[in-house]
């Protein structure tokens, strides 16, 4: 699957499929910081990503006063 | 194609999004209804705003500034936006483009303040010239002609886009130094005094996370990218922290903020010092201040007469402040 990350953007291919709280244990992501969209949607931690995914790890804290 | 096992707490349909503070999952329609009845729950329980009010949002083109636009808009309140072009290089126009599309889509009104145009200055050359970090620059500037852009237009309350999450993180910082004047006014509501508008913040029961997905789930284009000046911010790692907590032990944030503002607060009033102070207006631009010039007059004054300084050379030294 292709995962696409922000901050800095950057794209990464990672081999087979993987529940969602996997595939962030494994990129060392907080899942409190962070939301899933597999082609386009939300999913939850339990999802199963699949071969051929597109995905987005979407960090979702902002800094600042 | 394999379907998400999790189900919604509601209508037990596949789930979009799991929310381990509330132990459970939803789908988009139930998803939204929980933001809904979070928001309308802190609006109600401090008293944040009533039908009449004329409400200005401060807007940044982020997730929660045009999530909290969004609430207040689909609950039929009647709010306007206001932007303030920092000049903090490309992240400005592109905040700015984010937050013009959604009120053009939505036939929303936006005010416009922009710090070079209209004072001659902008946030990187603020923070060069006064030595200041530069959020700490940029936080006193939007405060300011946040403030400023309320009473001047004839609005009853400002509302911001502060979160669980930004109220958590500065409630640690301030717990760590037992900053009492900070935690004395750290409250979900500042009623209006000395000529500063009232101010509330209607997302303190929701977390980023939640308030992100809200965007998605209502198709919201918002800006993702960081603030080139935040890293290094303190915020930002008082936020790693609680989020790491919050990871063993979710609903951590929640209850050190709410039940601060419900057992605590109440203990602190009355014990800020800026509640007896004298203030009269700024001989320059008639804004509440306890000197003679207001400190943003003093930094307008300052930076405009400074070469402007790229943000390319600050952003690189990564420093931020509280
Ligand atoms: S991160 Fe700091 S400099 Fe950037 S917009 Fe926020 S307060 Fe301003
Ligand atoms: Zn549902
Ligand atoms: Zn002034």
């Amino acid at each position: 699957m292709r995962v696409l990350l922000r901050n800095p953007r950057r794209e990464i291919e990672v081999a087979g499929s993987c529940p969602v709280h996997a595939l962030l244990s494994r990129l060392e992501l907080n899942r409190e910081s962070h939301l899933v969209i597999r082609n386009g949607t939300l999913v939850p931690g339990d999802a199963q990503l699949l071969e051929g995914d597109i995905v987005e790890i979407r960090p979702v804290i902002s800094g600042g006063a | 194609m394999v379907a998400a096992a999790s189900k919604c707490r509601t209508c037990r349909g596949p789930a979009i999004i799991d929310l381990p503070r509330h132990n459970a999952n939803f789908c988009a329609e139930h998803f939204i209804e929980m933001c809904r009845r979070q928001v309308v729950k802190a609006i109600a329980q401090f008293a944040m705003l009533g039908p009449d009010d004329r409400v200005l949002v401060a807007v940044s083109g982020g997730k929660d500034s045009l999530a909290v636009w969004d609430m207040l808009i689909d609950l039929g309140y009647q709010a306007d936006g206001l932007y303030v072009g920092l000049g903090i290089g490309d992240y400005s126009e592109t905040s700015g483009g984010y937050a013009r599309r959604f009120a053009i889509e939505r036939g929303l009104r936006l005010l416009e303040v922009d710090l070079r145009d209209d004072y001659g200055f902008d946030v990187p050359t603020a923070a060069a010239a006064s030595r200041r970090a530069p959020c700490s620059s940029c936080g006193l500037t939007k405060r300011h002609l946040f403030d400023k852009a309320a009473v001047d237009g004839g609005y009853t309350v400002l509302v911001t886009g502060h979160n669980l999450d930004d109220e958590a993180a500065v409630l640690f910082g301030n717990t760590l130094r037992w900053d009492v004047e900070y935690l004395a006014r750290q409250l979900p509501v500042l009623e209006a005094r000395h000529g500063f508008p009232k101010k509330v913040k209607p997302l303190v029961r929701l977390t980023e996370r939640e308030t992100a997905a809200w965007c998605i789930v209502r198709g919201i284009d918002y800006l993702v990218d960081e603030c080139p000046m935040a890293s290094g911010n303190r915020h930002l790692s008082y936020k790693e922290v609680l989020n790491t907590i919050e990871a063993s032990s979710p609903g951590s944030k929640a209850s050190f903020y709410l039940n601060f503002v419900d057992n605590m607060a109440p203990l602190l009033v009355g014990k800020s010092l800026s509640d007896g102070l004298q203030l009269s207006g700024c001989s320059n631009c008639g804004a509440p201040t306890t000197g003679s010039v207001c400190s943003f007059c003093h930094l307008v004054e300052t930076a405009s007469s400074h070469v402007p300084v790229p943000v390319e050379l600050l952003a690189k030294k990564g420093r931020g402040s509280r």
